[in-house]
This record gives C-alpha cells, sequence and structure tokens, in this order.
C-alpha cells in the first residue's frame, strides 16, 4: 500500500513536530562518515572487477571541424591495446539536466575544442593513456567559427517565454529621483567536481551495469539506455557515494557511453575516468554573462522599476541557457519591470547547470546594483533592502509561501556589526590594508520534484529505506535517516539507508537543491504508510500512536516494534508529485550575506577577513549538513567574487586554464572567519516536512557582498568579475 | 606517458654517467612527474638521484652556506640559519606550493622547474620551449601569467620559482658537477639563458651535469623582504614578487640587491635600478624614480599589462619597509 501526496493544497499538519523522537533537524553526524574519512566509500572507479580494461578518451584539437579518420592501427599495434573505439554513439557533451534523452551523438562532427571523440582501451590505465596520447586523428578545421560571445557574427536568439514586461521601465528612469544603469559582466565556470566523471560498465548478456557517478539516477538510466539504443529496463545504474556533482553530474556524460560500447565489443568490463583536463573541457560550463541592470527609485530609495537582461551563450542547439534572472522577478517591489535574454550561439565547451544556476550569477550583479544605488541615494545599503521588500510577489501577484528576508537582513546585520561600517568608501585603514564591509539578499526558488521511497520496517525493529536517490556529499543519508527515525521512533542507528540504486523506487535525485525536501517527502509518506500499518495491527488511530525508541505507545500500552510486528516485516511506500502550491504561492529561499574585506592598497590584493550568511529554508532537516551547504556554497562565493575564471582563449576558444592548478578556487586561506545563522522557519506549501531547499541558497548573491565589501574599503567599484587585483589596482590612489 | 627507464643513481659520478641519451634526474619530481604524464616531458631515463649524498646544510669558510642539492625546501625554509641570516630566503620558500609539496621538493629541483605557461601545459598548442620551432601561442593569447622582461618573439614564459628569486638577490652560486666528476661553480646570474631564440634551452647546464648544491655568501649586515603578489592567498604562482636585500649605512643605502619573480624567464634584476639607490638616502621620490627605471623596458601584452603599475608599486612599497627606521 503505498502513500500518495500531490502537494495541491497547504500541509497544515506538521506532523515532524509533533514526533517524539527530536532527532529531526540536530546536527547528528553524517552515518557514512566514517566510510568516507577511512577511505572505505567505495566510489565508482573503487569498483573495478577483475579482468576490466581500462579505457582513455582521445579529444578533438579544432573548435569546429569534421572528423574524417582515426589512426587505429597504429595504437592497436602498442602493448596491451584492446580496442579504439570512434562511435557515432558516442555523446557530443553530457545531458542537460532531466533529459532523459540522449544529448547530441554522432562525435564526427567536432563543436568544440576539447571534444572527446575516441576511446582506446587496454589492459592497464598506463597503456590506454599511451595509446590515446599517440591516436592520430583526421580533422578538418572550418574556419567559419565563431568562439566570442561578443562576435557580432554569432547568432543571438532571444527567445519569447524569456522576455517580460509590466508597466513601463523607460518611463519610470526617466521620472526616477534615483536611477542606475549598468552593465555587468561574469566569466565561465566550472563546476570541478573533486571525483572526476568516471564510470566501469559491465555486461551480463543484454543486460548492463553501470558503476558511475552522477546525480540523477532515473535520468541518467535513460539517456544511457537511449544512447545506446537499447531498452531502459536492460540498463542499472549504481552511484552510492558520489564525490561532488555540482551541476556537472545531472545528465549522463562521454565517459559512461565509450565504456558501455566498449565493454560490449570486448565483451569484458571497462573503467573510463575523465581527467581533470578533460572534465574541464568536456563537461558543463557555466556559460559567461553580461547582463544590463536598470534600477528605478524614488527619493526614499522605493524602487519603481526594476530591469534586467542578460546575455548567455551556448553551443548551437543546447536548450539550456543559463537562468540569469530567475530571482529578480521576485525579490523586489517595482511597478515597472522588464526581464530578458539572449543566447548567443559559439563553439565553445557546452553550457549546463554549474551551482546554483541562475541566481549564482544574477543575484550577484543585481545585488551590486543595488549597492549603488544605495550609494547614489545616501541610503545605508541594508535599508534599502529593507524598503524594498515585496509583501507579495510583485510579478506574478501571488502570495509569498514564506519570506524571512526582513528576518535575515537585520539579524545578520546585528550579528555582524553592520552599524559599524562607514559610510565613506576608503576611510579605514589599518596598516597597508583599506578594510571595507559589504552585503547582499540572498534569494533561490524552491522546487518540489516527483519522487518515491520505500521503508521497511523489519522485524527486529530495524528501518530500511530504499531510493534510487544519491548523495553527493550533502547529507542524504543523514537527513533521509533523521526523516524515518523521527517518523517511526528509532535511534538514528536503527535505520539503514540505501541509495544510488535505478532497482529501487525512483527519486528525485540530487539537484536544483531540490532533492533532500523532495526525497525526504517520499520517505515521509512511507513512514506515514507504516505508522498506518501499526495503527492497524494496535486497534488506534494515527492520532493518539507515539512511537519513541523502538516502542509504540497507544493508551496505555507500550510495545517494542519486535513484539508487535513478530518477525515479520512492515512494507510502506511514499510517492510525492508536485501540485497546485506550485502556481498559488511563490515558494522561495532567502538569506542575507555580510562580508568584511581587506584590501592591500599597494598591491590591490582582496583578502575576505570574515563572511556571515543568514539563512532561511524552511524546517533545517539536520544542522550540521545544511550549515556545511551553506559554507560551501558561500566559499563559492568567494571564488566567484576573486578567484574563478574559466579562460577561453578568443582565436580558437579552447580553455586554457583546464586543471585546479590555474582554475583558481579558494584555498584554506583564502575562507576565512565564515559564520552561518540558519533562521526557524516552517513551510507548509513547500512540502509536508515543511522543509525547503539549502544547498545552492548560500552561493546566491553571496560574490556581491565581497565586491560591495572591496568598493567600502576603497572606492572602486568592479563590476567585471572576478574582482582580481588588476582590476582594483587601476582604481587605487598612487602610493603615498 | 611514454615509456622509460628508471636507474637509481648510488654515486654522483653514476648518476652524471647514466644521463645521457634523453635522460634526466629525477629527484621530488614534483613538476617532472606531472609534465610526464602530459608528455610535456619525455625523457628516455629517469635516474633517480635521492639517494645520493647530497642532503646537508654547512657553514663554509666563508662565513656564507652551503645547501645540498638535495635538500628539501621545507628543511630549507625551516633550517635555523636561513631563518636568522637569510630571511629572504626562508620567506620565499614558505610562499611558494603548499607544505606537502614542499616537504617534496627538493633545492636543485626547485632552480630546474619549468614555467606554469598555459600553452606550454597543452600539448595542442604551439610552444617554442616544449617543441622547438613549432611557435609561441602565448603571444596574443592569455597571458596573465607571463613575462615582461626578458621575452623574445618566441617565447614569454617565466620562471616560476620563488626560491630562486630569493637566491639571486642573494648572490648565490650554482655548484655543478659533470660526468667527469669535475665541479665548477656558476653564478646564479650566469645560470639561467634568456630564451632567445631557443627557449628550450633554459640553463647553461649542459647533458648529464648535475647540481650538487647552492652556495650563499655570507649575508653581512643586511635587511631583507621577500614579498609575494598573487590571486589567492597560497597555493599560487607569482603574479609579481620582490626580493630586496639592504644594507644600510648613515642613513643611506650602501648595497642594495634586488630580484623579480613572475616577470621574467629568469629571476630578474637591474644592475641601473641599484646602482641608482646605493649610496644615497631613502625617499618616495628616489623610490619611484627606481620603479620607473625598472619598468623602463617591459614589453607588456594584454594579459599582463597590469604587472607594470604593480610592480613599481611593490618595489616602492618593499623598498620602503627595507629602509625604514
Amino acid at each position: 500500500m503505498a502513500l500518495h501526496l500531490k502537494m495541491d493544497e497547504r500541509d497544515d499538519c506538521d506532523r515532524l513536530d509533533a514526533m517524539a523522537q527530536k532527532i529531526i533537524g540536530t546536527p547528528i553526524d553524517r552515518p557514512e562518515g566514517a566510510l568516507k574519512v577511512a577511505g572505505r566509500a567505495r566510489y565508482a572507479l573503487d569498483m573495478l572487477p577483475a579482468g576490466a580494461c581500462h579505457g582513455v578518451l582521445v579529444r578533438a584539437t579544432v573548435a569546429k571541424g569534421k572528423l574524417s579518420s582515426v589512426d587505429k592501427d597504429a595504437v592497436m599495434a602498442l602493448p596491451g591495446v584492446r580496442a579504439v573505439i570512434a562511435d557515432e554513439r558516442l555523446l557530443r557533451n553530457p545531458a542537460q539536466g532531466m533529459a532523459g534523452e540522449a544529448p547530441v551523438q554522432g562525435v564526427s562532427d567536432v563543436a568544440y575544442f576539447g571534444q572527446l571523440v575516441a576511446l582506446v582501451v587496454a589492459d592497464s590505465f598506463e597503456q590506454a593513456r599511451h595509446g590515446a596520447q599517440r591516436l592520430k586523428l583526421t580533422l578538418s578545421s572550418d574556419p567559419d567559427v565563431v568562439v566570442r560571445p561578443d562576435d557580432p557574427a554569432a547568432d543571438l536568439e532571444s527567445p519569447d517565454d524569456q522576455k517580460s514586461e509590466m508597466g513601463d521601465l523607460g518611463r519610470a528612469m526617466v521620472d526616477a529621483a534615483f536611477s542606475i544603469d549598468e552593465t555587468y559582466t561574469t566569466p565561465p565556470h566550472a563546476s570541478a567536481a573533486m571525483e572526476p566523471h568516471a564510470s566501469i560498465a559491465e555486461w551480463s548478456g543484454e543486460k548492463l551495469t553501470l558503476h558511475g557517478s552522477y546525480q540523477m539516477l532515473p535520468f541518467n538510466r535513460s539517456e544511457l539506455a537511449d544512447a545506446l539504443g537499447i531498452d531502459e529496463g536492460n540498463v542499472r545504474i549504481l552511484a552510492p557515494y558520489v564525490g561532488g556533482g555540482f551541476g556537472s553530474k545531472l545528465g549522463i556524460s562521454q565517459e559512461a557511453v565509450a565504456a558501455a560500447i566498449a565493454a560490449k565489443e570486448l565483451g569484458v568490463p571497462v573503467a573510463v575516468a575523465m581527467s581533470r583536463q578533460q572534465v574541464f573541457e568536456g563537461i558543463m560550463r557555466r556559460s559567461e554573462t553580461r547582463q544590463r541592470i536598470r534600477l528605478a527609485a524614488g527619493e526614499d530609495g522605493v524602487l519603481t522599476g526594476i530591469g534586467h537582461e542578460a546575455w548567455v551563450s551556448n553551443l548551437p542547439d543546447e536548450t539550456f541557457a543559463e537562468p540569469v534572472t530567475q530571482a529578480t522577478p521576485f525579490l523586489y517591489q517595482g511597478a515597472h519591470r522588464l526581464i530578458g535574454q539572449h543566447i548567443a550561439r559559439v563553439h565553445r565547451t557546452c553550457a549546463g547547470s554549474v551551482r546554483a544556476p541562475g541566481e549564482a550569477v544574477g543575484l550577484t550583479a543585481l545585488e551590486i546594483a543595488m549597492d549603488e544605488l544605495a550609494e547614489i541615494s545616501g541610503i545605508d545599503p541594508l535599508e534599502l533592502r529593507l524598503r524594498n521588500i515585496p509583501d507579495k510577489d510583485p510579478t506574478e501577484g501571488i502570495p509569498f509561501s514564506s519570506n524571512k528576508l526582513s528576518e535575515a537582513l537585520k539579524v545578520g546585520a546585528e550579528k555582524f556589526g553592520w552599524s559599524e561600517r562607514s559610510g565613506t568608501p576608503g576611510t579605514r585603514r589599518e596598516g597597508e590594508w583599506l578594510v571595507g564591509m559589504g552585503m547582499a539578499s540572498a534569494a533561490r526558488v524552491n522546487m518540489l520534484i516527483e519522487s518515491k521511497a520505500r521503508v521497511t520496517l523489519t522485524g527486529d525493529g530495524v528501518a530500511r529505506i530504499e531510493s534510487d536517490m544519491t548523495d553527493i556529499g550533502t547529507g542524504t543519508y543523514a537527513v533521509l535517516s533523521q526523516i524515518a527515525g523521527e517518523m517511526l521512533g528509532l535511534p538514528i542507528d536503527h535505520v539503514d539507508v540505501h541509495l544510488g540504486d535505478t532497482d529501487l523506487p525512483r527519486g528525485s535525485g540530487s539537484g536544483g537543491s531540490f532533492g533532500a525536501a523532495s526525497n525526504g517527502t517520499a520517505v515521509f509518506l512511507a513512514c506515514e504508510d507504516i505508522r498506518n500499518q501499526l495503527c492497524e495491527k494496535l486497534g488506534c488511530d494515527p492520532e493518539s500512536l507515539t512511537l519513541k525508541d523502538g516502542h509504540a505507545i497507544s493508551g496505555n500500552q507500550r510495545l517494542p516494534f519486535s513484539e508487535i510486528l513478530q518477525g515479520t516485516d512492515l512494507v510502506g511506500e511514499g510517492h510525492v508529485e508536485p501540485g497546485k502550491t506550485e502556481e498559488a504561492v511563490r515558494q522561495a529561499t532567502f538569506g542575507s550575506y555580510f562580508a568584511e574585506v581587506g584590501v592591500n592598497a599597494v598591491t590591490g590584493e582582496t583578502r575576505l577577513r570574515r563572511m556571515l550568511g543568514v539563512f532561511s529554508a524552511g524546517r533545517i532537516l539536520n544542522e550540521k549538513t545544511a550549515r556545511s551547504q551553506c559554507l560551501g556554497g558561500m566559499t563559492f562565493g568567494i571564488g566567484m567574487a576573486l578567484l574563478e575564471e574559466l579562460i577561453h582563449d578568443d582565436r580558437d576558444g579552447h580553455i586554457v586554464n583546464r586543471d585546479l592548478a590555474e582554475y583558481h578556487l579558494p584555498v584554506n586561506a583564502d575562507v576565512s572567519g565564515l559564520e552561518v545563522v540558519l533562521l526557524d522557519e516552517r513551510d507548509g506549501w513547500a512540502n509536508p516536512l515543511h522543509a525547503k531547499g539549502i544547498g545552492e541558497l548560500g552561493i546566491c548573491g553571496a560574490a556581491a557582498s565581497i565586491v560591495n565589501a572591496i568598493h567600502n574599503a576603497t572606492g572602486v567599484r568592479v563590476r567585471d568579475l572576478p574582482a582580481t587585483l588588476d582590476k582594483v589596482l587601476e582604481g587605487l590612489p598612487p602610493l603615498s | 606517458m611514454i615509456p622509460f627507464d628508471y636507474q637509481r643513481a648510488a654515486s654522483a659520478a653514476e648518476a652524471t654517467g647514466l644521463a645521457r641519451d634523453g635522460a634526466t634526474f629525477i629527484a621530488g619530481g614534483t613538476n617532472l612527474l606531472d609534465l610526464m604524464k602530459l608528455e610535456v616531458m619525455a625523457p628516455s631515463r629517469l635516474v633517480d638521484i635521492n639517494r645520493l649524498d647530497l642532503g646537508g646544510i654547512e657553514d663554509t669558510t666563508g662565513g656564507g652556506l652551503r645547501i645540498g642539492a638535495l635538500v628539501r625546501n621545507s628543511d630549507l625554509a625551516g633550517d635555523p640559519r636561513v631563518r636568522s641570516s637569510y630571511p629572504v630566503l626562508a620567506r620565499a620558500l614558505l610562499a611558494g606550493a603548499s607544505g606537502q609539496l614542499r616537504n617534496k621538493a627538493t633545492t636543485g629541483g626547485n632552480l630546474l622547474q619549468r614555467t606554469r605557461c598555459y600553452y606550454f601545459y597543452d600539448t595542442a598548442m604551439p610552444c617554442n620551449k616544449r617543441e622547438p620551432g613549432s611557435g609561441c601561442q602565448a603571444i596574443g593569447g592569455a597571458t596573465r601569467l607571463h613575462a615582461i622582461f626578458g621575452t623574445s618573439d618566441h617565447c614569454i614564459a617565466t620562471h616560476p620559482s620563488d626560491m630562486a628569486v630569493a637566491m639571486r638577490a642573494l648572490d648565490a652560486s650554482i655548484e655543478i658537477e659533470d660526468s667527469a666528476g669535475n665541479r665548477r661553480s656558476v653564478a646564479i646570474s650566469e645560470f639561467y639563458r634568456l630564451p632567445g631564440t631557443t627557449p628550450h634551452i633554459e640553463t647553461v647546464l649542459k647533458p648529464g651535469e648535475l647540481i650538487t648544491a647552492v652556495l650563499l655568501p655570507p649575508p653581512g649586515g643586511t635587511r631583507q623582504a621577500y614579498r609575494k603578489v598573487r590571486d589567492r592567498a597560497s597555493y599560487a604562482f607569482a603574479l609579481v614578487s620582490v626580493a630586496g636585500v639592504v644594507e644600510m649605512a648613515d642613513g643611506r643605502m650602501k648595497r642594495v640587491a634586488l630580484a623579480f619573480g613572475g616577470v621574467g624567464p629568469q629571476p630578474w634584476r637591474n644592475a641601473e635600478v641599484e646602482a641608482l639607490l646605493e649610496g644615497k638616502a631613502p625617499s618616495a621620490e628616489l623610490f619611484e624614480q627606481a620603479a620607473g627605471l625598472l619598468v623602463a623596458k617591459a614589453r607588456t601584452q594584454a594579459g599582463n599589462a597590469f604587472k607594470v603599475p604593480l610592480l613599481q608599486r611593490v618595489l616602492s612599497a618593499t623598498l620602503n619597509e627595507l629602509t625604514k627606521g
């Protein structure tokens, strides 16, 4: 018997708060944490079966052209080499998130520099790599190629469904007491997950088993089957541990299909791992963005108009476009609004979802613009935001499910000591360091994705959770354990979680911050199902049943589960689907950032001194893993503000800095004084857990607080991220 | 990676004897192994010198230090004599790489590390340093890391070492042994070659020659500083760096040695700048004049033009720090 919920109306029960175990929300350690730190959690490539061969992918080194031949013979003659695969089923690029079908195949049409076009398979990894480095490709290079998004020859699409207009922004700008009309740019970003994309493919007759590193297994299974032209019922994907995703593992990627083709051809398991450089070149990048932002405000700083137009890029025919303006329609008020998006078609590495697509870069630019508005209007940046929080979604005219932006701003300002900030830039100096403070709002849309889970309460009083959901380092094992433990009255060590196997019930997958709430709701419903079955056995109604420490308490009886179940199992199934609450209310998460930086007056180097994030995302399922997500997000914000930039060579579009030595992510020394405050909130419009997505919230707008702090420290306004020292240096006064 | 032979040498004579026909010495291997995996370097043989007796730091009769070629960067940075008498060297070492890398990397290897030019690392790109005669793709490309001094139309790469910059300011010399067992000493100013038309030839070392030690002259009564400017707080190569060694007498700069990293194909020095400063009393105007002289002959690309004002500011600030009080 399955419990099904379509989220058509607000949940007012708030069941979790009524439960007795009191472990939901607590900062428990990850159940699998010890395995991970001891190296005993087995990731995709750790599953190497005896007799497996190794494959190494080979790239094309033209931006656009045709692969006419592959000199297999020379490489086949090398020691250990077993096969050279140049197959038209190989993928041009990974599938976009939730595509559920193969991405573009047919790799002989080369569409970007670094496209992976062949696989060399050998007995050992070293032999395969040697063969791959020897493989001669015959490639033509098409001189008629556009690699720069700002090349006037680039095809530019301006989709109507990404355009919206309310009122008359032009008029509002003219009438405004204060207005901002500026252009901001952000560079392309890489996901840079610690575990590179890696798969082992093994066939048994027509059945394919893939050990992979993926975020969205049900979709990945469909994509893999479609790419291979086989029935998806013959495909099983296993990914119990995933070493980071950040969007880069939403869709099936090149190595999986290559491994499957090779394994079929050779009749042995084949392992293929992408090198770091191949991940940079072959896996999704975040598009660079150019954003024109217009803000119109009255004397009191109250916004009358907001315009946000974005220019992004992608390969020809790719459907994904960085949703830059996603939070702009609802974050601040203003009657006159304009949103637009333009996509340049360029021959660069495919653009896709990377770390909070949309808000990460879009809100960052908007929040720098707000700082500029604060500057010209003479209104404190905090106060300016407080004056502009709308009481309902100003674009859709619907209420917010919950909006704690005001509280997040006030709590953050108080805790950070915002009142200590000097309103005049460049006035606080400590030795060589100019010190400044900046702040920004955080916002991210909230999503619910259809999800199923099965929970079995075994005769000996242990709950087993089963789903093809993934834990990409985010804490899924922990939060699902807590939900089941709370609902079934079990201590955490009496809950086993089995994830990452497509043979298990179809979950939401991990992406868009929706995993914990979506899959967690499915687990919650499965537990409700079990509770109902226990009530039947005990002859009581659900309201009078208390489950705690492995016992059922009803009326004057307290029985251990083992006694009730008599050695049999109870199986509960949960199934949640999004419904009318998606449209009835605006669901989003909110927060605030406060940053203090030192900018070196000699060199322009910016070093973060401290940073606070305050976040509201409904119920916090696990205070520790939620905090870790926010710390990670803020760290990405530091990177976005100061360091990260995927550099394309303008001549052929190739990625120049394709490793972690030269693609600069923050190191420990860059991440100092981070603090996170999580606000207490319940949001029954979201789901019966009253929890919302938190994974990406900490990125959205974070960089703006740092860039705004640089302005406060120096008076230098950086509108082209990252704010590397050369951009700050230009505006610094001469040395005295 | 191209298959290669591996031989462990028991003596310097054996090592130099084995180092022929495309062989390369390996010590820490922190740079070499990466380059071999990428096939940027493809030695026919690795001659492992880690077991040679080249590990100590000794006082010299002249009052300086003799640093064995196999002394690890961490050990050198932590040596009490280096910390007290050659702080510019200790600071430069600690500004480089990461703790793990410094534990592995050696003094000789650090001197010989290869450039971090993006185009050198990508075998699909033309690069005169990697493949003589193929061209330089860095020119006109992404050049944030690249040199503004000493470049040629064939190469604009920098030498990435921090340690070598400090050694250049300290007037170190490099002790070299050839396959006949002869030892000679080469001033660090003569050790590196400018790229010219042969950027693949980076030093005066001849095939088979082994660095056995670095010799530091006595420190004298000097003030020392190393300042490194980089994009992130740690684990990044210098955009520019300055090693300064100044001896003051009667309120004047008696002796000045300044070496610069991140700006040249070798740790860079400019004798005219030092001559301008020597014998004069420190002042902001003088430092500005020196900084202007330093960059007068800079040749920049679009991506590294910022190094000119940056270097001037860093030089002035470093001189100020070295001469105040």
